[in-house]
């Protein structure tokens, strides 16, 4: 059968519902969360090309390009964060990160 | 179109299989490395779409630039990643709950499309211009503004990932240029007078 | 002239309540009893003056008009008036000038004087009123300087709920009087008097609707006026305040209440004569009032031990009296009754006062005895007091104490008086008349006869009440007994020359043959109000009979006050369920505290507890307070500080929107 945006967009849907339950389910481990949220982003960059691709406006890859550029930057800050914060702190059990406890 | 369908069904099922690697993996590099093979599947995709300059971008930026970041990150930090798992199960019932109600409205806003919005799977453009000359005629004109925008994001990364990671050891020694600069003779010259052959 | 009478006294308060600390203790007393005694000689003035025919009315502005209610200050002068204003004003600077030696010690001196004169000008204000509402005014200006005068030494517990008791009973009766006025305006659509005057004889017969029941216009609106009287003027039910306002200084007792606020509701009566002559069963009710509190305030003065108590219960039965005299339509009799009594009995408290202060500040009579010899002036005008207030003289004829000329046709009259209640008043009143001898001459023979201190071993132990200060009575060997200094024996003398021979003097005026050219249409007398000339043919027993009481009462004092001596402890043991009853006041204020006043405190913590604290500041302040940090804890839970948490808020948060969106009728 024909594979048409229905399918690819799907495809997107269950990539960003994996992204999400990674971050639910992997509370504690800061790493896989940024990779949920990594794949996230993919997700919505298979949704944007794939609108661009099936209406032949190029907008959307332009759009993911810029979201490539952020999640790039996102990303990089995340970890020099972490990586700040294991200097502090010896480890990255997020339970000891209660500091803005209200 | 039987190829097109069928390298969609390879690339999808296992850029699926290994998104829920990524999050069910037991060791962190395991899960990078998951991550890389999803974004490798996902560069497939966008070749399959005609979006052949993002698919490479894809491959270099992501694969090879921020992949690599999480693992060198993974592998820098001397982290018991066991006892992290520990709070796998604590939330599960609640985040497959959520996961499934996220999961079903999408396909069911997904699947609400009309059959006119199906468009036909992308030929092959007619003109001779490739997607990359096309995406730069797009990006350096109409979207210039967000391309630098995105200049100065990077920018911005940059310098607040060397602020917060930055910091100085105490005994190396550097330079202060402007210590070097500031020197005046008075300070840094001491004229002695010394006898021949007598030393100081 | 009438302006300047009745606000000098205005002006010396102002000058010693306001510039008191400026001008000095001296300069204060000085000041304030100068302009007292010029009112007291512009007094005397008017009163010849208008006991020759002279009435005036002064108008000396608009107060308020409000619809048909005009109030105006106005000074309505005719002979009542005239001589109300003697009577306040003899008394007042009388007081004033014993004020200055008996008050010598009193650090606050300035608002005592001060607090005298606002009492003295309220007072004037009062009997010189030509409206309702204006004799209201000075009606509560004298209850708030009871309350202030009789709180004077504020620091005493004592004396302040002394004062809250006063002002709270004066106030059921002001109640009443205010009732009295709205249903007098509904009535005539007028409140000043010569309007309401000229109303009443229509009115007769008229009947209100009144909490479901049909009364006759003018008989209610007097039985409501008179309930002001009764708590002003201390009758039996509303009398439970005069014997505690003996905390105030002795000057006050005897000018408040013996000569002058007191008197206010006598006064009221008489004024209002043409109101109440119109209303039989009004003077009715006024006669057996007055019987009733003139027998009972007797009793209860015979058991008395503090020497303020019992002029204080004096006064109440000798206000019976001038009410049965207002009630038998004999209004004159008890006005004059007012003039004299105003002298007797304010020489009494006055010479209670110099007995206290030479005894420093005794008051239970226990502790005294043989003070003839020292106290000389003291005594003997004393006991021109006692004997005016016994009521000595020769029957049949005019000749004795001013008591005796005022008080004993006010018996007679009662008798001979066709009014229903009238005989009732007659048996109280005589039998009361015996047992005011008794307690005069008890209260003379334990002062000043007998030996000092002996009184503690004979007489019964039983406390009445706290009656006598601090100052322990086993040291008066240390303290000797002195007289009085003479700015305080001059007015005792003053006063016993009244007391002596005031009857005498006035009683033609008064209620003798020259009594109508003297009142004049002062006292409203009825078409068939010929009280006065029926007392005049009274049978003779009944003219001699207080006379016989009278003696019956000073024997049986004599013999046990001076004979044996052990008597009354003997008759106390024998009787002690009544000398029970007596001594605890017929139980009125167990009473009153029983059925009013415990309620009330109840009443008042539900409201302040239940309905205050519980529900409005529940509700309120404190309600929204506790709820605004409930809230808040609960709030702040979901602060937890985890990040992952936030996270997970905001994923909820979303798929939540994003269903709402779908499926929550904005979607599609």
């Amino acid at each position: 059968m024909g594979v048409d945006l229905t399918h690819y967009l799907t495809l997107a849907a269950i990539v960003f519902t994996i992204g999400v339950a990674g971050i639910i389910l992997n509370h504690k481990n800061i790493i896989v969360i940024l990779m949920s949220v990594e794949l996230i982003l993919l997700s919505v960059n298979i949704n944007l090309v794939a609108f661009s691709g099936f209406s032949g406006d190029l907008t959307g890859q332009a759009f993911a390009l810029f979201i490539l550029t952020v999640a790039a930057a996102e990303a990089a800050i995340g970890l020099a964060i972490l990586v700040a914060y294991y200097r502090n702190r010896g480890s990255i059990a997020v339970e000891d990160i209660n500091s803005l406890k209200g | 179109m039987q190829a097109n369908a069928f390298f969609f069904w390879i690339f999808a099922s296992v850029l699926v299989v290994s998104a829920f690697a990524v999050i069910f993996a037991r060791n962190p590099v395991h899960s990078v490395l998951f991550l890389i093979l999803s974004f490798v599947c996902a560069a497939g995709l966008f070749l399959l779409m005609g979006a052949e300059f993002l698919a490479m971008i894809l491959v270099v930026v992501y694969v090879g630039a921020v992949a690599v970041l999480f693992l060198f990150v993974v592998m820098l930090l001397d982290v018991d990643f066991a006892r992290l798992r520990q709070g796998f199960v604590q939330y599960l019932p609640q985040g497959l709950l959520i996961a499934l109600v996220v999961a079903i409205e999408l396909i069911y806003v997904v699947s609400g499309l009309g059959p006119s919005q199906r468009a036909a799977p992308p030929a092959t453009p007619v003109t001779a211009i490739s997607n990359t000359a096309a995406l730069g005629e797009v990006l350096y004109t109409r979207y210039f503004y967000f391309f630098q925008a995105a200049g100065m994001i990077l920018l911005t990364a940059m310098i607040g990932a060397i602020v917060l990671t930055l910091h100085h050891k105490p005994n190396v020694k550097r330079q202060d240029v402007g210590a070097q600069v500031a020197r005046n003779p008075e300070t840094a010259v001491e004229v002695r007078k010394v006898a021949s052959r007598a030393g100081i | 002239m009438y302006e300047l009478i009745v606000f000098l006294p205005l002006l010396g308060f102002l000058i010693a309540g306001v510039f008191g600390p400026w001008i000095g203790v001296r300069a204060s007393e000085y000041v304030t009893t100068g302009l007292l005694g010029v009112c007291f000689v512009l007094s005397w003035i008017a009163f010849v003056m208008v006991a020759g025919g002279a009435d005036a009315h002064v108008v000396i502005g608009n107060w308020f008009t409000s619809g048909k209610v005009v109030a105006t200050w106005a000074l309505r002068v005719d002979t009542l008036t005239a001589v109300m204003l003697i009577v306040v004003t003899t008394v007042s600077f009388l007081v004033h000038v014993y004020s200055i030696g008996y008050m010598s010690e009193d650090p606050s001196r300035p608002r005592f004087f001060a607090y005298l004169s606002l009492f003295t000008f309220a007072m004037l204000m009062l009997v010189t009123a030509d409206s309702l509402v204006q004799l209201f005014f000075g009606w509560e200006g004298v209850g708030l300087m009871s309350y202030l005068l009789v709180g004077f030494w504020y620091e005493k517990p004592s004396a302040n709920a002394a004062a809250i008791k006063a002002f709270v009973v004066n106030r059921v009766g002001d109640f009443g009087f205010s009732l009295g006025i709205f249903l007098t305006f509904y009535l005539t659509g007028s409140i000043a008097f010569d309007q309401v005057f000229a109303a009443a004889p229509g009115l007769v017969g008229k009947t209100v609707h009144f909490i479901g029941f049909n009364w006759d216009g003018l008989t209610l609106a007097c039985l409501l006026l008179f309930m002001g009287a009764m708590g002003k003027s201390a009758q039996f039910l509303l009398h439970t305040w005069l014997p505690d306002a003996m905390e105030g200084p002795t000057p006050v007792s005897a000018l408040i209440h013996a000569a002058t606020m007191v008197t206010a509701g006598v006064f009221m009566v008489a004024r209002l004569s043409p109101l109440f002559e119109l209303s039989p069963a009004a003077l009715s009710v006024v006669t057996i009032i007055g019987g009733t509190t003139a027998f009972f305030a007797a009793t209860i003065a015979g058991v008395q031990m503090d020497i303020k108590k019992v002029v204080a219960y004096s006064t109440c039965s000798q206000l019976g009296y001038m009410f049965v005299g207002l009630g038998v339509g004999g209004y004159s009799l008890g006005v004059f009754h007012l003039f004299t009594h105003a002298f007797f009995k304010g020489l009494l408290f006055l010479c209670c006062g110099s007995v206290i202060t030479a005894m420093h500040h005794e008051q239970d009579m226990r502790a005294m005895g043989g003070l003839r010899k020292e106290l000389p002036v003291t005594f003997w005008t004393m006991m021109a007091g006692a004997l005016a207030l016994s009521a000595v003289g020769i029957p049949f004829t005019s000749i004795g104490f001013a008591g005796f000329v005022s008080k004993d046709p006010i018996i007679e009259a009662a008798f001979v008086s066709p009014r229903f209640g009238a005989m009732y008043a007659f048996v109280c009143a005589d039998i009361a008349a015996g047992l005011t001898a008794f307690y005069t001459w008890r209260l003379m023979f334990m002062t000043f006869f007998g030996r000092r201190g002996d009184w503690w071993a004979t007489l019964p132990s039983a406390h009445d009440g706290h009656s006598h200060d601090d100052h322990a009575h086993a040291d008066h060997a240390d303290h000797p007994v002195r007289e009085s200094p003479m700015v305080m024996l001059v007015p005792l003398i003053v006063l016993a020359l009244g007391a002596t021979f005031a009857g005498i003097a006035f009683r033609h005026l008064f209620i003798g043959g020259g009594h109508d050219g003297f009142w004049r249409h002062s006292l409203f007398l009825g078409q068939e109000n010929d009280i006065l000339e029926r007392t005049e043919a009274a049978p003779w027993l009944v003219s001699i009979s207080p006379t016989v009481a009278m003696l019956i009462g000073t024997g049986i004092s004599y013999y046990m006050y001076m004979v044996d001596r052990t008597a009354p402890q003997r008759l106390a043991a024998e009787l002690p369920a009544l000398h029970r009853f007596l001594v605890h006041k017929w139980y009125f204020d167990e009473l009153y505290d029983f059925v009013f006043v415990r309620p009330a405190f109840w009443l008042g913590r539900l409201f302040w507890k239940g309905g205050d604290g519980a529900i409005i500041d529940g509700f309120g302040p404190d309600g929204v307070s506790t709820r605004v940090l409930d809230v808040a804890r609960g709030a702040v839970r979901l602060q937890t500080g985890y990040v992952y948490h936030y996270a997970f808020a905001m994923l909820i948060g979303a798929a939540a929107l994003t269903t709402w969106y779908l499926f929550g009728g904005l979607g599609q």
